[in-house]
């Protein structure tokens, strides 16, 4: 489904964000992509989407090479990827129905009575039928996250990418979540990517796991295998130990000398 | 002094870089109005909240700039004994200057604004990353339709600024001080021009509305997608604008009313 090989990406050439990434996505599994914040996770997402061209190497999404797609193509291919933004980012001038029949009525010619019976089937897939009705401004986050979630999957897609779906949601909603992208993906028979620094909720349903850290892949395997794994990254990074291969310190001069030189009052 | 010279090069070549960037933006903005055009319902939402809602800023100004023309205007007429030449002096200062410029200015201030703060909200809470990841390019489906209500707004909102300034003009003129009501309206009907006054009014407004709607929905799209990033691009279209329609309406005033078409 999605096949990466020696990818390399940086927003300034002097500065490579990724470095020589590999990996392989299967069709139909849920692929957990974990690490730090600000060590290229949403990134390596966005080049998935053909929102950003990669220097080198090569992503093969969906049968087609995104990067050497043209607009018109990537947004094809697009109508097949669905996207879950960390807040949702619903349409906040329209209501839960028109955020979930956007792509239904922008792509395809349909009646607005299927459309109606289409949205009311994807809103009954999040539990969210009752709301559609409401502003996002009524929702509550997770709420949002949900409709968001039914307006990805509008038109059926075959790819799902979430870009930190977990972040700041209370743990009822958070489970809620969780379940659903395991659900849905089973159910619609489709396959999905979770970029997460979530261990416990991602462990719990992906069914493979790829570590990064500073733009590159330091480790993967199966929920499982990660949690036993002895490289010091990862033990770190399920543990949430303080400290490890990951700092704690910002790297700075040395204490003492600084203290003495700062000015005081 | 070598490095004053280079900050003065970057900077030009910053402003230069951000203009050629601003216009490549504009003819996309062409390009990709297809959507706007074909789809109107989209462009009349967006002139319900551009033009419809500016109504009442730009009818009570225009009203009281009226009422101050009528009074101003009469002030001095009488000092000549042409007081009847008072629905003259409205209609024109309005129908060629006022009505385009202070609607234009009142319009980047009320509507380029909201256009500038809701694009750039947008971007702020990834509402148009979202609507690109769904294959839909924002830039037809959310900018084109704002810039077109814009444009078509713009001239009839100078067009209702005008008449309401008359309006205030006639009630301070011949309601409150009694200026001859026959004169104010048929000298004022004998003297305004309809190509040269009206419709070279009507192209200013026009030229105005493409200005300010450009200026808000490039600053919107261009913003930096933080709080303080859609502040600026805010604050930035109101002055932008504001600056471009005074200057504008100096080089308009210098084509259409010298030189060859001097009356």
């Amino acid at each position: 489904m999605v096949e990466i090989e020696k990818l390399s990406f940086g927003y300034d050439r002097a500065e490579p964000v990724l470095h020589d990434i590999d990996l392989e996505i299967p069709a139909g599994s849920v692929v957990g992509i974990m690490g730090q914040s600000g060590c290229g996770k949403t990134t390596l997402l966005r080049l998935i989407a053909g929102w950003l061209k990669a220097d080198a190497g090569r992503a093969q999404v969906l049968g087609e090479e995104i990067g050497r797609l043209d607009a018109r193509r990537v947004f094809a291919l697009r109508r097949k990827m669905g996207m879950l933004f960390q807040f949702g980012a619903l349409f906040t001038d329209m209501t839960v129905f028109d955020n979930v029949a956007f792509q239904m009525r922008e792509h395809t010619e349909l009646p607005e009575e299927l459309i109606g019976d289409l949205v009311a089937m994807k809103l009954e897939a999040v539990g969210l039928r009752g709301a559609a009705q409401l502003m996002p401004s009524a929702l509550s986050g997770g709420m949002a996250r949900r409709v968001a979630l039914a307006r990805a999957i509008a038109l059926d897609p075959t790819l799902m990418l979430y870009d930190e779906p977990f972040t700041g949601l209370d743990p009822i909603s958070l489970g809620v979540i969780a379940r659903l992208i395991r659900t849905l993906n089973d159910s619609l028979d489709q396959t999905s990517i979770v970029v997460s620094h979530d261990v416990e909720e991602c462990f719990a349903i992906v069914d493979y796991v790829y570590f990064m850290a500073a733009g590159r892949i330091v480790a993967h395997g199966t929920p499982q295998e990660m949690r036993g794994s002895k490289e010091a990254f990862v033990s770190q990074f399920v543990q949430g130990a303080t400290d490890g291969p990951i700092p704690f310190h910002y790297p700075a001069p040395d204490y003492e000398p600084d203290l003495a030189a700062a000015p005081h009052g | 002094m070598a490095e004053l010279f280079g900050r003065l090069g970057t900077m030009v070549t910053r402003r230069v870089w951000q203009l050629g960037y601003a216009a490549r933006f504009f003819a996309y903005v062409l390009m990709h109005s297809g959507t706007a055009l074909r789809r109107f319902g989209l462009t009349i939402r967006e002139m319900y909240f551009a033009g419809v809602m500016s109504l009442v800023i730009i009818l009570v100004s225009g009203l009281f700039v009226g009422m101050v023309l009528g009074l101003q205007g009469y002030e001095t007429l009488q000092r000549y004994g042409s007081s009847e030449a008072l629905g003259i002096l409205v209609a024109l200062s309005l129908v060629r200057e006022l009505g385009p410029v202070v609607s234009g200015l009142l319009f980047a201030s009320r509507a380029g604004s909201a256009i500038t703060a809701e694009i750039g909200l947008m971007k702020a809470t990834e509402q148009l990353a979202a609507m690109e990841m769904m294959a839909v390019d924002p830039i037809a489906r959310v900018v084109a339709p704002r810039f077109w209500a814009g444009v078509l707004s713009m001239p009839l909102l100078a067009a209702l600024f005008s008449a309401m300034g008359i309006f205030g003009g006639y009630l301070v003129g011949v309601q409150l001080i009694g200026v001859d009501e026959g004169a104010f309206w048929s000298q004022m009907q004998a003297s305004v021009d309809w190509r040269q006054d009206v419709l070279n009014g009507v192209i200013k407004s026009i030229v105005f509305g493409i200005a300010v709607t450009w200026i808000a929905v490039f600053e919107g799209y261009d913003a930096t997608p933080t709080a303080e990033g859609v502040s600026g691009a805010t604050t930035r279209t109101v002055v932008t604008s504001s600056l471009a329609i005074l200057a504008l309406d100096f080089v308009l005033t210098a084509l259409m009313f010298t030189g060859g078409n001097a009356r």
